[in-house]
Parts: structure tokens; C-alpha cells; sequence
């Protein structure tokens, strides 16, 4: 499950790149008002424009790098959102370094949308016992929480609930099906 | 296949939509006892069938009642009826050299009489060495009431051997899981001990747990997620009123009501972390009783009714802690395995029972709390939710068998074990009802 979400996540990463790059050529047409004398566009879509005149078509240029690179990252970062579910070890709430840049994307856009309100699921896995571990969901999601304000996301657009053993994301008591089940699930709502 | 897996998506006014309060009447299927393992030093017991001077309808009878309770109290072995050489009814029948022969300690006979729609009952309880009368009376039920009949029987041939009360006319509650078209289904369900006369007292979507007997047996607290969230419910079992006393934001969880029935101990975490609280039932006013960046959970009245036992991981990972008085300092009790949990202590205030993690496996222990000795009391490994029996003589906890989580009732000390699977789906969570008079 998890890996099918990455690899899903990179493969609109690469589609969405993809995309940016012709667009950025795009660009570069309209960026003609910049410097008039931009008149030769590299119709294969080449990413880099060379200009005849001094300064317009290295400005011309830059911009365009820079526009490219801004949607590159955009899109990089809608392919991180693309993953929602994060995984914790067993009896604890820490987040794995693996999580922090995804959060980190989700906590930038929570910041630039403020309009956007995210619920925190946390479970645990069936084992130990149902209490401790509804408790131990919502460190998870309260962890989870703290992560997103800390980069950005502010206190009320987000809402924690906890499972606890509940609701598991997948049946089955072995490692591979405890490991799925401790996790947190953001819901945008 | 059976499917359990969902995804926790569609809540709010859907699931309370969904949420059906059912009345006390609806039997379910029911739970059937296995005897899964005997103890060695079970008494020999013959529960002879009883005499029935009038016709009955077919259908359960009293004495095979009396002896399926015995036997699950695991300090009994009743005597098979093909084994019997004769079947008294009253003293002048007992031939107590036949009896020895066969290696009984003691033996009960007994009548049944019919008026209308009540049944009469006499019975006599002997010793076979002895030949002494331990019990000697008459009870009388309606005809539909038989079950309760034959567990009050129970209780008294149980006391007047062991001279501890029995606990076969306790009830249990229980939360069931089925899935029905794909969606879960949670029911709280009432039964007598034995499994037997289940009735659904609450069905939802969304899940039901930590179900808690009130003093005098009359409401259970429970928490339930149908709002979308879990809140703390106290629920009047003969009428299914329900009150929603605790929906703070965060959890509240682990009810646990106190012996006067006034006032409940329950986990919230409105303050940023899972915190025990008192709230006084009255007034709805809260006490915090415990204040750590730990969680604090799972906590249970003490057998004095002053102090508690409760769970946190304070130490680092979850352990039990013990408080004197609820403003005392806590102390910790378990050192014996990384992973102790949900303390259940017995009303003798002898021992606390909880789960206990040895090696990767969930097994049910107890400590003597005077000499701080524990003992593993199960060999299953995925177990949860002890629930230790009002007389302190039986442990009910649940357990998982062939993937389905499963109800087993053993002896306090471990010696018997006795499985009660649902016909379908997982129940879990017992709650051993109170001693009602």
C-alpha cells in the first residue's frame, strides 16, 4: 500500500514535470513583451532561449528558469501530498525522516490555503490493549499535528481523532499488517 | 471471506443515521461454552437430573443449567448423568456408598413441581463422606425464568461448598463486530454468564468499546464513535435511555464508575494529553486526578473504593501504577516485562490483574499486590480486556482463535479455561457484571 502510493506519487511527479516543462516554453512565447526582440522560440521546446538583444533576452531567460523551476517544485510538492498516510514503529508517536519533506509539503499548502481544513486520523495495530492504544492514536495524530504548525499549517485547520486498534487499514496479524495499521491518515476535507 | 476492512471516510449524520437503538428484547445468537481445558484439582461433583412431577415444556433444564455452571467455575468436575448408577430425587434415595464408588464429594438432588406458569424447585445439597445436609431449600421462577432459576441454585451449592458467593447469576456485556454488506457492525450486547439469553443493546457503525458496569448493575458506561469521535455514554439497561456525559474534543475513553455509583474515572485528553479525571455524575463537575506529559489511562477503582490502579507509560512504555488515594502519589507496580496494561484489580484487593507482554506474545497475569509476585495466567497470546469476576473466583478476557477474537473465561489463578466463541464475527471486551441482590 505504501509503496504503491510512492510509486504513484513519482510517476505524477514525472507527468506533472513533464507538463511544467511545456508550459515553461509557453511561457517563453508571452515572455516575447519582455524583450521584443526574442523572436526566435525554439519550437522543439527547448528549455533554455538565447535572444539576440542584451538584456531582455537574458532576462527573458532567467525568468523562464525560474518560472520553471517554481513549477517544478509545485509540482514535486503536489506529488509529495499525493502521500497522506504515515507510518510510526511500534508504541511510538515519532515521525521517520522519511515523512518530514512530505509533511513539510503538506504543511506549506495548509499555509498558503488557509481556507483548508485537514482531519488527523491516528491508529494503532491490534496489539496491547484498546485504551492505551486509543491513546497512543492520538499522540500519533497530535505529533502529526505539531509537525504541520510547526511548518506553517496554523492550529485551527486542523483536526485530530484517534482509533486507536479500531479501524485497521489492512486484516491480518503479522509484522507486514501491524506495520500498515500504526499509522496516521490525513483527510482533507 | 469475512471482510473487516474499511475506510474510515463517510461519518457525522450518516453513521448517527445509521445507529439503531434496539430494545432489551432482541436475542442474538448466541455464545456456546467449550470446555478447553480442565484443572487438575477440580472437585468431583454429581449434580443428579432433577425429578419433575409435572409435565415441562422441552428445553433447557435446571440441573444441566447447574452443571454447565459448575464445570465453568473450573473448581468443579460434574459427574456425566450416563454414569449415574441411580438418579435421587431426595435423601431417602441417596445411597451415598454408591456415590463414594464413584468418587464423588458431593452430591445434589432435587424436584421440580409445576403451577401454572411458575416452577417450584427443591433441592438438597451432601457431602458423601460425610453424609451431612450442606443445603436444603425451595425457589420458585416463572417458567420463561428457568435460566435465572438454575443459576441461583448455582450460586448457593457453589457457596455452600466453597463458602465464597457465586458469581452464575452476574450478567456479562460485551461488544461484538460483524460485517454486514461490507460495513462493520458494532453491537453492545448484555448475556447472562454463561453466554446464554444475549440481547443487543446498542448497534452501530462506528466502533463501541470500554463497556463498565455500574454498582448495581442497572447502567453501563461505554464510549461510542457514532458521533464521529469517541464520547462517553452511561446507558439504563432497562429502559435504553442514554446520556452523553463526556464529548469533550480529543479522547474520552475508560469509563470506570466508582462503588457508590455517583461518580466516574475516565481518560480525556481536552487538555492537550490523555489525563485521568473524576466527574461527579451530578453535577457533571471534573476533578483532574492525574497530571504527567505521559499518557495516563486505563484507570480502575481500587478494592476500598478509595484508590486506583492505572496504566502509563510515564516509565517509558505502558506499565501499572497504583494511587492510594486519588490525590496521593502514584507507584508503580509492574516491572516484570516492558508492555503492562489495563489493571483489573479483585474486589478482595488481593491481586490486579492486566495484559501482560512476554516475549512478542499478549498474555493475561496478575500480581499478588502483598508480596508483589506476578504470575502469567494464560498461555494464548494475542490477550486483552481481563474482567475479573465479582466473588474474584473466574476471569473473563478476550483472545484471538483462528484470526476471530474470541471470549475465554478461566480461573483466577489460571487453572481452567473455557472459550465462548460468537457464531460469527469478534466479540470482545467482556465486562463481568456486579453481584446484584
Amino acid at each position: 500500500m505504501k509503496l504503491s502510493a510512492q510509486s504513484k506519487a513519482f510517476a505524477v511527479m514525472l507527468s506533472v514535470g513533464l507538463f511544467a516543462g511545456c508550459s515553461s516554453t509557453g511561457d517563453t512565447a508571452d515572455g516575447g513583451e519582455y524583450g521584443s526582440d526574442v523572436a526566435a522560440i525554439d519550437q522543439d521546446g527547448g528549455a533554455t532561449v538565447y535572444g539576440g538583444g542584451e538584456d531582455g533576452g537574458i532576462s527573458s531567460s532567467a525568468m523562464t528558469e525560474e518560472e520553471r523551476l517554481a513549477a517544478e517544485q509545485q509540482a514535486q510538492q503536489e506529488a509529495l501530498r499525493e502521500i497522506t498516510t504515515f507510518y510510526f514503529d511500534f508504541d511510538t508517536a515519532e515521525i521517520k525522516p522519511e515523512a518530514r519533506d512530505v509533511l513539510v509539503a503538506h504543511a506549506r499548502f495548509l499555509a498558503s490555503n488557509p481556507g483548508q481544513q485537514v482531519r488527523l486520523e491516528g491508529h494503532a495495530d491490534e496489539r496491547g490493549t484498546k485504551e492505551y492504544n486509543l491513546a497512543l492514536g492520538e499522540r500519533r495524530a497530535n505529533a502529526v499535528q505539531r509537525f504541520l504548525i510547526v511548518n506553517g499549517a496554523s492550529r485551527g485547520q486542523i483536526e485530530t481523532v484517534s482509533y486507536g486498534e479500531e479501524k485497521p487499514a489492512v486484516m491480518g496479524s503479522s509484522e507486514s499488517s501491524w506495520a500498515q495499521n500504526r499509522r496516521v491518515e490525513l483527510v482533507f476535507e | 471471506m469475512r471482510q473487516r476492512i474499511w475506510k474510515a471516510s463517510l461519518r457525522g449524520i450518516a453513521t448517527v443515521a445509521c445507529l439503531i437503538l434496539l430494545g432489551a428484547s432482541v436475542a442474538r445468537a448466541e455464545l456456546v461454552i467449550r470446555i478447553t481445558e480442565g484443572a487438575d484439582a477440580a472437585i468431583p461433583i454429581a449434580v443428579v437430573p432433577f425429578a419433575e412431577s409435572s409435565a415441562f415444556p422441552p428445553g433447557d433444564k435446571v440441573s444441566s443449567i447447574v452443571q454447565d455452571d459448575l464445570a465453568m467455575s473450573g473448581e468443579f468436575k460434574p459427574l456425566a448423568p450416563s454414569q449415574m448408577l441411580s438418579l435421587p430425587s431426595k435423601r431417602a434415595e441417596v445411597f451415598f456408598r454408591d456415590w463414594r464408588l464413584l468418587g464423588q464429594r458431593y452430591v445434589l438432588v432435587g424436584e421440580l413441581t409445576r403451577q401454572a406458569d411458575r416452577v417450584n424447585a427443591r433441592y438438597e445439597l451432601f457431602d458423601v463422606s460425610t453424609e451431612e445436609r450442606l443445603l436444603g431449600r425451595t425457589s420458585s421462577a416463572s417458567l420463561s425464568n428457568i435460566r435465572s432459576l438454575a443459576h441461583a441454585i448455582s450460586d448457593q451449592v457453589y457457596q455452600a461448598i466453597t463458602g465464597v458467593p457465586g458469581a452464575f447469576s452476574t450478567k456479562l456485556a460485551y461488544i461484538t463486530l460483524e460485517s454486514i454488506n461490507g460495513q462493520p457492525r458494532y453491537r453492545l450486547q448484555v448475556s447472562d454468564v454463561d453466554g446464554k439469553r444475549a440481547s443487543v443493546r446498542l448497534e452501530s457503525r462506528e466502533p463501541i468499546l470500554s463497556p463498565a458496569w455500574s454498582p448495581d448493575g442497572k447502567k453501563l458506561a461505554y464510549v461510542s464513535f457514532e458521533t464521529g469521535k469517541p464520547a462517553i455514554f452511561v446507558h439504563e439497561l432497562a429502559t435504553g435511555q442514554r446520556t452523553r456525559i463526556a464529548d469533550f474534543p480529543g479522547l474520552n475513553s475508560a469509563p470506570a464508575w466508582s462503588d457508590d455509583g455517583r461518580s466516574l474515572l475516565m481518560t480525556l485528553s481536552k487538555d492537550g494529553n490523555a489525563e485521568i479525571y473524576r466527574m461527579d455524575l451530578a453535577s457533571r463537575q471534573l476533578s483532574k486526578v492525574t497530571n504527567h506529559w505521559a499518557i495516563d489511562t486505563e484507570p480502575s477503582w481500587d478494592a476500598s473504593g478509595r484508590g486506583m490502579f492505572f496504566t502509563s507509560d510515564r516509565s517509558g512504555g505502558p506499565q501499572i501504577y497504583y494511587m492510594e488515594r486519588l490525590d496521593a502519589a502514584p507507584r508503580r507496580i509492574t516491572f516484570g516485562s516492558r508492555y503492562n496494561a489495563r489493571p483489573r484489580p479483585d474486589s478482595s484487593g488481593r491481586y490486579v490483574y492486566y495484559v501482560h507482554q512476554r516475549d512478542r506474545a499478549f498474555h493475561i497475569a496478575r500480581t499478588n499486590l502483598e508480596t508483589g509476585e506476578e504470575t502469567v495466567l494464560t498461555r494464548t497470546e494475542s490477550d486483552e480486556s481481563p474482567s475479573v469476576s465479582p466473588n474474584g473466583r473466574m476471569l473473563i478476557y478476550a483472545t484471538k482463535q483462528g484470526g476471530s477474537s474470541v471470549l475465554t473465561v478461566i480461573s483466577a489463578d489460571g487453572g481452567a479455561a473455557y472459550s465462548l466463541p460468537a457464531s460469527e464475527g469478534d466479540v470482545r471486551e467482556p465486562a463481568w457484571g456486579p453481584l446484584v441482590r
